[in-house]
């Protein structure tokens, strides 16, 4: 009977399209929103991904995400490696420092200061120049989008030329020379990242009491990161967590106190509403179409069981194609959208988020019309 | 007295009432009918003299309220509904006023279905249906879709798709009324040739008086029964001629 199915869904083809153009959009926007909505809570600790080094990071108590500092005594480094376990801690800075460009105008941009000795946090990937080039006087390493985007010179003819080695800028009215150009994760707030040395982080830096960000640490060989953590925070009083356990910190942060959840929240179960009312509605249709054609075939002898694979096979049918095209069309516009700000994670959790919500809209048109059909009365078969 | 081996269909005092409470519509009031193999038996009568609700409960696709009824001794108040559903399936052939056809299979898959249904292989249900066609004169069409067949045609392929699984048991609702006089007359022929067996029974429900001459009794309905069932000359004719 499957045929059968298959022939009755496929020949009415206005009906099989609006269905399959229903669930495409409904699994288009459930999935490009949800996978942009990734994406922006991947860039809030984008900081994080790019500084894989230190196994433990620690820092005041009182800090709710990875952009909310909260300084520390220099010190509180040299207490941290005292710490049993810790194979050793250095000093980080991250602030937001304004940059004076060529044309007078001002930016503000996401200034890392590394430990100086051991340089230990610096950028996942050098395209220009090296990171021992930091060492330099007045140095510093720009990432690449900043180096061609924002922080990008202008000629009087409004062209923009990227930042490039050797030139030249002002951080909070220091000078400051580019010795490197680097790839880092996007940001959050898309601003420049520049990273410097920590002693000179502290002079770009507005004077403070306390200038000290993080310290970032690594376990000794064997250590267990939570055993440690619990070590630290007992030790110095300050919070000590795992890589994994500060992103979480992080985007609960996001989660909690921004609009983010909610507003992307609402389109995607926007999606899954136009998914229902498109999609399950014109099924339902289709279904209240073929009434008489299913009323005949029970008449003939096919059990109620049989008519509901047809409905199962027809709903799953629309359903894959949909999700399918849904799905190929997101990722279309995610791939392009690439070089933009766009943000744009398409993980494999949100494929099959985004497949439960395609079968979901179709098991409740299936259902709905599956209830149709077992109530059907055979004897319509002879209504005029 | 009647030979009970010959009965095909017997029903006794049966009645329907559609409706509850202070819309109640009776429809059959206490119908007696019997219907024996190798017989065409005609339903006639006005709108709503019970003609299609009599024909829906012999066919096994609406329950009766009263009384008593049987399809070659068996009857469907002791049935589970899967039962009905697979004897129907079996047993029982139907030929629509509108014919019923899927507009999206072809002739051939349309007049397979009863097969298919009864679980016989998709390409070999195809190959008897072609078979069948070619006996009702569409060898040529078994491929093409119904909607592009004239009304003659498509009840054509209706009787054949009635027929393809042999079933003791035919029953038509109004086969002519959507033909032209012409048409009418051939499909009747038709059904009486291949569908009127030894061990077969036909009922037609009509309201077309030209096709009373087919049938072997005539029974006349009105107001939910029975009023009379009448011998038709048909068959004697029919075998003068010959």
């Amino acid at each position: 009977m499957n045929f059968i199915a298959l022939k009755m869904l496929v020949g009415n083809r206005a009906r099989y399209l609006s269905i399959i153009i229903g669930l495409t959009f409904a699994s288009l926007l459930i999935t490009q929103q949800s996978a942009i909505f990734m994406g922006l809570m991947t860039r809030t600790f984008g900081f994080l991904t790019d500084t894989s080094f230190p196994d433990i990071w620690v820092m005041d108590p009182k800090v709710q995400y990875i952009d909310d500092i909260k300084p520390l005594k220099e010190t509180e480094s040299i207490r941290v490696r005292s710490v049993e376990g810790v194979a050793w801690a250095v000093p980080l800075y991250k602030g937001l420092l304004k940059a004076r460009l060529s044309n007078g105008t001002f930016q503000t941009c996401n200034v890392i200061g590394l430990d100086d000795e051991t340089l230990i946090g610096g950028p996942p990937q050098l395209l220009q120049g090296k990171l021992a080039d930091l060492r330099r006087s007045d140095a510093i390493i720009v990432d690449i989008v900043g180096a061609t985007g924002k922080l990008a010179r202008s000629t009087p003819e409004g062209k923009r030329i990227p930042l490039k080695i050797g030139d030249t800028m002002e951080l909070n009215d220091h000078r400051a020379v580019v010795v490197g150009i680097c790839q880092v994760q996007r940001t959050f707030q898309s601003q420049p990242v520049v990273y410097t040395t920590y002693s000179r982080a502290t002079v770009f830096a507005p004077r403070e009491r306390k200038l000290l960000s993080f310290v970032a640490a690594k376990a000794k060989p064997g250590q267990d990161f939570h055993t440690l953590c619990q070590r630290i925070r007992k030790t110095t009083g300050l919070a000590a967590y795992t890589k994994d356990e500060f992103k979480k910190l992080t985007i609960r942060y996001y989660m909690k106190y921004t609009g983010i959840p909610i507003n992307f929240g609402t389109t995607v179960v926007l999606g899954f509403i136009v998914g229902i009312a498109i999609a399950g509605q014109t099924f339902y249709s289709f279904t209240l179409d073929n009434l008489r054609y299913f009323g005949t075939l029970k008449a003939m002898g096919a059990t109620d069981r049989v008519l509901l694979q047809m409905i199962l096979l027809q709903a799953a049918l629309v359903g894959s194609i949909g999700y399918g095209l849904g799905v190929g069309v997101a990722s279309t516009l995610g791939a392009l959208s690439g070089s933009t700000e766009l943000s744009f994670l398409l993980t494999w959790q949100l494929l099959l988020a985004s497949a439960i919500a395609v079968m979901l809209i179709c098991a409740v048109s299936a259902v709905l019309s599956m209830r149709k059909v077992i109530r059907l009365e055979p004897a319509i078969v002879f209504q005029s | 007295m009647m030979d009970m081996d010959n009965i095909a269909v017997q029903c006794k005092s049966m009645t329907k009432t559609y409706g509850s409470g202070s819309t109640l519509v009776p429809a059959l009031r206490g119908v007696d009918l019997e219907v024996r193999t190798g017989e065409l038996m005609m339903l006639v009568g006005p709108s709503g003299s019970g003609k299609t609700t009599l024909i829906s409960i012999i066919a096994g696709v609406l329950d009766r309220d009263g009384g008593e009824c049987t399809v070659f001794g068996h009857d469907f108040k002791h049935m589970t509904h899967y039962e009905k559903t697979r004897y129907r399936g079996q047993n029982i052939g139907f030929v629509f006023q509108l014919f019923n056809l899927i507009p999206t299979l072809s002739t051939a898959e349309n007049v397979a279905v009863p097969l298919i249904i009864n679980g016989v292989k998709r390409r070999e249900a195809i190959e008897r249906a072609c078979e069948i066609l070619s006996r009702v004169g569409l060898g040529d069409r078994t491929s093409s879709p119904p909607t592009q067949l004239s009304g003659g045609q498509q009840q054509r392929v209706a009787i054949a798709r009635a027929l393809l699984h042999n079933p003791k048991l035919i029953v038509c609702d109004e086969p002519t009324s959507a033909l032209d006089h012409e048409t009418g007359h051939k499909i009747l022929e038709l059904l009486h040739d291949v569908a009127v067996g030894i061990d077969r029974a036909l009922i037609v429900v009509t309201h077309d008086a030209r096709i009373f001459e087919f049938a072997d009794r005539i029974a006349k309905m009105d107001d939910g029964f029975i009023i009379s069932v009448e011998k038709s000359n048909y068959r004697l004719t029919n075998k003068k001629k010959n």
